[in-house]
């Protein structure tokens, strides 16, 4: 395989279950490098264990992940630190140290993962802040004292700081006005392009859906049912897909009720 | 399991059930048990390989020793005064006025201090603790460690581990000075002893082993409490609640195994 052709990411036969609960039952997945890939589907479909797979903060119960045709399940804790070092994250709820002011928390990667130095670290920090549409004097501030918008703002910022070849974004415009929100995907756009990074995402937005993706696919019970282009999404001939994106409580997806 | 419940349900056999709900039991528990010891293994060898954080060893440093003090001076000093009081009343009966001061110092380095400041620090320190980490478990915040390339053993856990063992022995040491002093005091001033007898009755009567022998258990003690903390913290379930209950946890859970742990240290001290 030559190294062009492997893809950035790439999921097989993933599953993964909770006692009797079976959350992924073979997630097959392709991510090509510097592409943004969008994962849709219901709450509770498994979209943030699949993730959280990757991220090695789970350990599939069976199939392959490969970053660079590399496989990851199983590595050992000292690759497990390096591979980290490609990852960038930015979390559904921020996930910011509030023990910590903005700049520390941007410059977190780069201060105690990569040992940069202080200074050198803060400037870098400063220069992100500015670039997700913050002012400067934010950078003293600690988390608790921003809005919901900006901690967002501050999380892509963290997430980009150390330039990573893998950005993940869950739920990225969850709990934000639509406003917000569309500033949010732009932003997400913006940095992702400028530092040809692979996106791999999970949301139920459709709105973030059309703005961030260049490839969408569907997960349903645990398994993808569709995957294509963000260009081929209303016409994806998949009755899921058409449920999921007009947002119709009659469909083949049946809300389970206890 | 749920099938694999109502099908012993379905036998109606009242011995098959019996042995069921112990074999469950004793099951969950070797899970706990084995999931405890290989989280304090990772505790323990992740304190010792860098990469180190020396920042936040001195904020647990600050944060865990130096702002429990008070509460454990506190302590030492009531606990001496209370000590030299009730021993005098006893024996007084028997005219053995002069083993009051023995008593104070004896209990103090040995027992009392050692023990009493290990629980004051359990709800302190302990809670405090499980409450941190659980709050940032919940928010994802030691999911984003992981993600930033910090190992979370290294930056959250070995700091509290760390500062907790070694600052609960200075804290010991400092609280059974002002608990002999409590007791020095109680005497002087309101039991009529002559300063120079009670001093050089305290003198006679302590060695190096009595003190010493409490430090080793405040050591302990120290570790037993931030483990307990950082386990519970770790672990907490979802929301405010799962955070209250790992607080909760830590602070019964390290209660109990510092009396444990004492009992135990003390047989092989002094037996």
């Amino acid at each position: 395989m030559s190294k062009q052709a492997a893809p950035k990411i790439e999921l097989s036969g993933i599953k993964k279950s909770f006692g009797n609960n079976h959350v992924l039952n073979g997630v097959d997945l392709v991510v090509p490098e510097g592409k943004s890939m969008v994962i849709i589907g219901g709450s509770g479909t498994g979209k943030s264990v699949m993730l959280k797979c990757i991220l090695g903060l789970l350990d599939p119960d069976a199939g392959s992940i490969k970053i660079d045709g590399n496989e990851i399940v199983g590595l050992s804790p000292q690759d497990r630190d390096e591979l980290m070092r490609k990852f960038g994250m930015l979390f559904q709820g921020g996930a910011l140290f509030d023990s910590l002011k903005i700049w520390e928390n941007v410059a977190f990667g780069l201060i105690q993962g990569r040992s940069m130095d202080r200074v050198e670290a803060r400037e870098i920090a400063i220069k992100k802040i500015k670039a997700v549409g913050l002012r400067e004097d934010v950078a003293n501030l600690h988390p608790a004292e921003l809005s919901g918008g900006m901690q967002k703002r501050v999380g892509l910022a963290r997430a980009v700081a150390a330039s990573p070849e893998i950005i993940f974004f869950d739920e990225p415009t969850t709990g934000l006005d639509p406003i917000m929100a569309d500033v949010i995907n732009k932003l997400i756009v913006e940095q992702v392009r400028e530092i040809g990074a692979t996106g791999l995402s999970i949301t139920h937005d459709m709105g973030s859906v059309r703005t961030i993706a260049d490839y969408v696919a569907m997960i349903h019970d645990g398994k993808i049912v569709w995957t294509g282009p963000v260009e081929e999404l209303d016409n994806s001939g998949n009755e899921y897909v058409e449920q999921f994106i007009h947002g119709r409580a009659e469909g083949p997806i049946t809300r389970r009720v206890a | 399991m749920d099938a694999h419940t109502k099908d012993i349900e379905n036998l109606h056999n009242p011995v098959l059930k019996l042995c069921h709900g112990v074999g469950h039991a004793l099951l969950s528990f070797f899970q706990k048990a084995g999931q405890l010891f290989f989280f304090i293994g990772r505790a323990i060898y992740h304190s010792f390989t860098p990469p180190f954080f020396p920042a936040q060893l001195w904020r647990q440093l600050v944060d865990i020793g130096y702002y429990s003090l008070p509460v454990v001076g506190m302590t030492a000093l009531f606990t001496g005064m209370v000590l030299a009081l009730q021993s005098y009343t006893g024996f007084t009966r028997f005219n053995a006025e002069s083993a009051v001061a023995g008593v104070v110092v004896l209990s103090v380095t040995r027992e009392l201090a050692p023990v009493l400041a290990g629980l004051m620090v359990a709800g302190r320190v302990g809670a405090s603790i499980a409450a941190e980490i659980g709050t940032m478990r919940v928010t994802e915040q030691i999911d984003a460690l992981t993600t930033l390339s910090v190992n979370p053993f290294k930056y959250l856990i070995a700091p509290r581990l760390i500062a907790a063992t070694l600052t609960l022995p200075i804290l010991v040491f400092i609280g059974d000075i002002i608990g002999v002093y409590g007791g020095y005091i109680v005497s002087i001033y309101n039991l009529g002893f002559s300063p120079g007898s009670y001093l050089s009755q305290t003198w006679d009567v302590v060695e190096n082993m009595d003190v010493i022998s409490g430090l080793i258990k405040a050591g302990v003690f120290g570790f037993i409490v931030a483990m307990m903390g950082c386990y519970h913290g770790f672990n907490s379930g979802r929301g405010a609640q799962g955070v209250g209950a790992a607080t909760t946890n830590a602070v019964v859970s390290s209660s109990i195994l510092i009396l444990i742990f004492n009992y135990l240290l003390t047989q092989v001290f002094f037996s």
